[in-house]
């Protein structure tokens, strides 16, 4: 598995991202924002989270619109995969790539905590390792984490199983208690928990390792 | 010439930044506030001759995000 990690100006997440696809199995390549094409045959692009830009305008508004991100879009039209978590999430919702938007914390305040997470669908490349219904323990450090789409975007969403997962206790006022969700292919994950910070023993918690080890396991299949 | 771009939360989008405001404006003992909405207003200095339809297609691609923004333009 070849992994691309973005890197924005204010990106924080990405190293760790880059250590947690490493520990998979995957060979990563860096690539800076202002990059316009994707190493060649990368299997997924993880988009990481941060401060991209420093939040201006809106999160993720301007990394969505930066020279990668074109070839990021490029890349999911053509059926691969895209993992973006916590700020790489809200730059996939400014893309198009998956729909909705990420708002201010229902109480405003930043939350950094552990949270218990559902997985409410196993039917994916970054899910099968898990059971549909496991509750596993994700942390999550984010200001605008409120996942907010029409009512028929969220009906078409659970109707097509494509909430990958919910909060067991919702900390940020998200429609429908939505932490993660899937593009209509299944191949583009956006989540607001961080995986990556649960994929070694030394982060206190494991959960996320599943995520990580289930995609590499697929796209190696593939 | 300038624009002049307004960006609100659309109606039905919860404002948790507006709110705050209105609670505060409570505790500072200004009665009667009803309810706060908080937007954005943005500046542009344009080449001569830019079009209403030119900022427009600025707002959509990259100024607001229609999802929960709506937006108005007013040149000049």
């Amino acid at each position: 598995m070849h992994a691309a990690v973005v890197v924005f100006p204010g990106s924080n997440c990405d190293r760790d991202l880059a250590v947690a696809f490493e520990a998979a199995g995957a060979q990563v390549s860096m690539v800076w924002h202002k990059d316009t094409d994707l190493p060649a045959g990368v299997d997924v692009v993880g988009i990481p989270g941060g401060f991209s830009f420093g939040d201006y305008l809106r999160c993720g508004a301007i990394a969505a619109n930066s020279p990668i991100c074109r070839a990021v879009a490029d890349l999911a039209q053509a059926g691969g995969y895209v993992l973006g978590i916590c700020n790489g999430f809200q730059v996939l919702t400014e893309t198009g790539l998956l729909p909705g938007v990420l708002l201010r914390n229902a109480g405003l305040k930043y939350i950094c905590k552990t949270v218990g997470l559902k997985v409410e669908t196993s039917q994916s490349a970054y899910t099968e390792g898990y059971n549909a219904g496991d509750v596993i323990d994700i942390p999550i450090a984010h200001h605008d984490g409120n996942y907010f789409a029409e009512p028929d975007t969220l009906a078409r969403l659970q109707g097509e199983d494509l909430v990958a997962f919910s909060y067991t206790d919702n900390p940020n006022g998200a429609q429908a208690d939505i932490a993660g969700i899937l593009s209509p292919n299944r191949r583009v994950l956006g989540m607001m928990p961080h995986p990556e910070r649960a994929a070694d023993t030394a982060h206190g918690g494991t959960d996320g390792q599943a995520l990580f080890r289930a995609l590499a396991g697929a796209l190696i299949k593939a | 010439m300038k624009a002049t771009v307004h960006i609100m939360l659309k109606t039905g989008v919860l404002d948790p930044q507006g709110e705050a405001v209105r609670h505060a404006l409570g505790a500072l003992g200004f009665s009667g506030v009803k309810g706060v909405r908080q937007g954005k207003v943005i500046e542009l200095d344009l080449d001569d001759g830019a079009s209403q339809s030119d900022v427009e297609a600025m707002c959509e691609k990259l100024l607001a995000n229609t999802v929960i923004e709506s937006y108005s333009v007013e040149m000049g």
